[in-house]
């Protein structure tokens, strides 16, 4: 089930705003499961409610779109994994944004969906770029780090223990994390306070 | 490249190797699990054919869709009721221990770690929740993790993770009276920005950080997330190890004293070297309230809501947004803004010595006419405190209604959620839009004494007009 992700091409989505919260992702409400099933119609639902069917989720020329364009600090808040379980679910493939909150970001690697990062300038360029034409294509190549859209060429990244990740095809780390038992009981008896354990 | 520091020494101690990536494989001495993100984690498991690796080092409880009113079984919500029944199946089949309702120790995961000793200086923690950070008030590298990770830490008691730099934040001095350690992170955020932490763990250093109670480091710590840092931490001092002898899980007798030379080793060195520092003085800090909808919007109570012109450029346009969805008129004073709902709890203060705080305001006093007041704690110690102390009799007296341990309306996963257009004062950490259960609801960040102060005066005010 791993696999190599190196390039993503597809139509883009822009989503216009700084700190972008996972409860606006994915409202509270819709985490009362018991799986992730369903998520991909409830992405952004209240936000979409809002603005009444002129959200770029819900406009019929960004069906079908795979890279998401989005600003500043996306997916701030909190940890659910709902949050891009639900944005990959719609169909999102990649995103690219100006910056990422951490623990949204390394619950995208856990799923195989590449958030990279680029200068303001690029972003803002690309949403603009993808509002003028929503059928342009956009690709994110981890190889050469670079996002193509309509002939521009920019520069992005991404932490490099990530990028290996996903482009050795070791995103899902749970395997390697097992393999490595001896080590980890190794680990374990050096730490004193594993010995304290008073299980009462 | 930080060296020395407390996050360096527990970070090297916990380091099992290094993966091919180039990341660390960091074990994991505590993980807490609850019933919102730990379903498809035992899911992903048994789809593997994965055991856990070391149940004894897992902890679960419940608290996110717990009824604070009516907890009878099955309960009224029968998702709530299926999430429930889930985590009780899954702890049983793994041998996992947990805190049920009832139990008389469940409550917000991350209340009863800390309340019990299971949370220790130079611990590595991690829950599937972002507030984990709460953890590192002990001298703990202290993470949220989102649900794969979770399989992983069951899985492997290990975690693939990239090192974060280390950014020392030193608040030194005495808080005026009114000011509180929530007032100190709201205002270390307002500053630093909602983004500013990305990538670094936050060393909470200096006297006012040192002459905080557990209670307060605690809370300091569990906003670091609001303020972009995935943990932030406190080194271990004599305050610390006070709170924590006679802890259920505490080391005791000989294994005590070997614990204390332990935990006096990991703190940072007097020449550690940080990424990155910066100092505050804490008489400049007042209360502080959000007025926005990030936990980053705030002002002191005696500023007016700031115009678009002081605003920086690239925040102008969440500014321009907040304005709209809040409803504050910008330039004007928030002070005298009717309030509709006010709710003291939650992980970030839902702890005895908030409840101590706020029924100290309460007392003599009640909840102003039309205004909804509820006071929920944080565990079901909490509460057994709170009514032997006679604080529950306050509230009551005052007004305010009195619940059971959970998150409550913090994140509204529960029977407690804000309707329409409510404002809410409230002593939890986040006011993103609809944060509080209804989608146009708005939310006034603040500590629960001027959660209190807004409740018997129906509107916001500055809590230093009661003292």
């Amino acid at each position: 089930m791993v696999s190599e992700v190196r390039t993503v091409t597809g139509r883009g989505i822009p989503l216009v705003g700084n700190d972008i919260d996972t409860d606006r992702i994915i409202p509270a409400r819709f985490l009362r499961a018991v799986t992730f099933d369903g998520l991909g119609e409830q992405v952004f639902a209240d936000d979409r409610a809002q603005r009444g069917g002129q959200h770029p989720f819900d406009l019929p020329h960004y069906q079908g779109a795979m890279v998401l364009v989005v600003n500043g600090n996306f997916g701030c808040g909190s940890s659910r994994e709902h949050a891009p379980q639900a944005i990959a679910k719609w169909g999102i493939r990649a995103i690219v944004g100006e910056s990422f909150a951490e623990i949204f970001f390394g619950n995208c690697v856990a799923l195989g969906l590449p958030c990279v990062t680029a200068d303001p300038s690029v972003t803002k360029h690309l949403q603009e770029r993808l509002s003028a034409n929503p059928q342009a294509q956009i690709t994110v190549d981890l190889e050469t780090m670079q996002v193509t859209c309509e002939g521009v060429v920019a520069p992005v990244a991404m932490g490099e223990g990530s990028r290996q990740m996903f482009v050795a095809g070791t995103w899902d780390a749970c395997g390697q994390l097992v393999a490595q038992a001896d080590q980890i009981s190794a680990t374990a008896a050096r730490l004193p306070y594993v010995r304290w354990s008073v299980a009462s | 490249m930080s060296k020395g520091t407390l996050f360096d020494k527990v970070w090297d101690l916990h380091t099992v190797g290094i993966l091919p990536s180039g990341q660390t494989q960091l074990f994991i001495g505590l993980h807490l699990i609850h019933e919102v993100t730990s379903p498809q984690a035992f899911a992903m498991l048994k789809e593997r054919g994965l055991a856990v690796m070391f149940p004894e080092r897992t902890v679960a409880t419940v608290d996110h869709i717990v009824p604070t009113e009516d907890q009878s079984r099955p309960f009224a919500d029968g998702m709530a009721e299926a999430m429930m029944q889930e985590l009780e199946k899954n702890t049983q089949a793994h041998g996992i221990r947990f805190y049920n309702v009832g139990s008389g120790s469940q409550g917000i995961v991350h209340v009863i770690a800390p309340e019990q000793g299971l949370t220790q200086p130079g611990m590595t923690i991690a829950c599937g929740d972002s507030h984990t950070s709460t953890h590192g008030a002990f001298g703990a590298i202290a993470f949220g993790i989102g649900t794969s990770q979770v399989r992983d830490v069951l899985a492997s008691q290990t975690l693939a993770l990239a090192k974060l730099k280390v950014r020392k934040i030193e608040v030194n001095g005495t808080l005026q009276p009114g000011v509180y350690a929530k007032d100190v992170i709201l205002h270390i955020i307002r500053t630093l920005g909602v983004k500013g932490g990305v990538g670094y763990a936050y060393e909470f250093a200096g006297t006012t950080f040192e002459q905080m109670g557990m209670e307060e480091r605690m809370t300091v710590c569990n906003m670091s997330i609001e303020g972009g840092a995935r943990c932030g931490y406190v080194n271990p001092d004599q305050v610390t190890y006070e709170y924590l002898q006679g802890c259920d899980f505490a080391p005791n007798g000989e294994a005590w004293d070997s614990a204390i030379a332990w935990w006096n080793n990991l703190r940072s060195d007097a020449n550690a070297v940080y990424d990155d520092v910066i100092v505050f003085d804490a008489a400049s800090i007042a209360p502080t309230v959000t007025w926005g909808i990030t936990p980053g919007q705030g002002i002191g109570i005696d500023e007016p809501v700031p115009t678009a012109d002081i605003i920086p450029e690239e925040e102008r346009a969440i500014a321009e947004e907040a304005y709209q969805y809040m409803n504050l008129e910008p330039g004007h004073s928030i002070q005298g803004t009717k309030v509709d709902v006010c709710f003291v709890g939650s992980c970030t203060n839902g702890r005895i010595s908030d409840l101590r705080e706020a029924a100290n305001f309460a007392q003599g006093r009640h909840v102003a006419k039309g205004v909804k007041a509820f006071i929920v704690p944080g565990s079901e110690r909490v509460k057994k405190q709170a009514e032997a102390e006679g604080l529950d009799q306050i509230f009551l007296s005052a007004g305010f209604e009195w619940r059971e341990a959970g998150c409550s309306m913090c994140l509204a996963m529960n029977p407690d959620k804000l309707e329409g257009r409510q404002l809410s004062a409230s002593s939890s950490n986040r006011n993103f839009k609809g944060r509080q259960g209804s989608s146009s609801g708005r939310t006034l960040l603040m500590s629960p004494a001027m959660v209190v102060a807004a409740a018997v005066t129906g509107q916001v005010t500055d809590v230093r007009e009661l003292i």
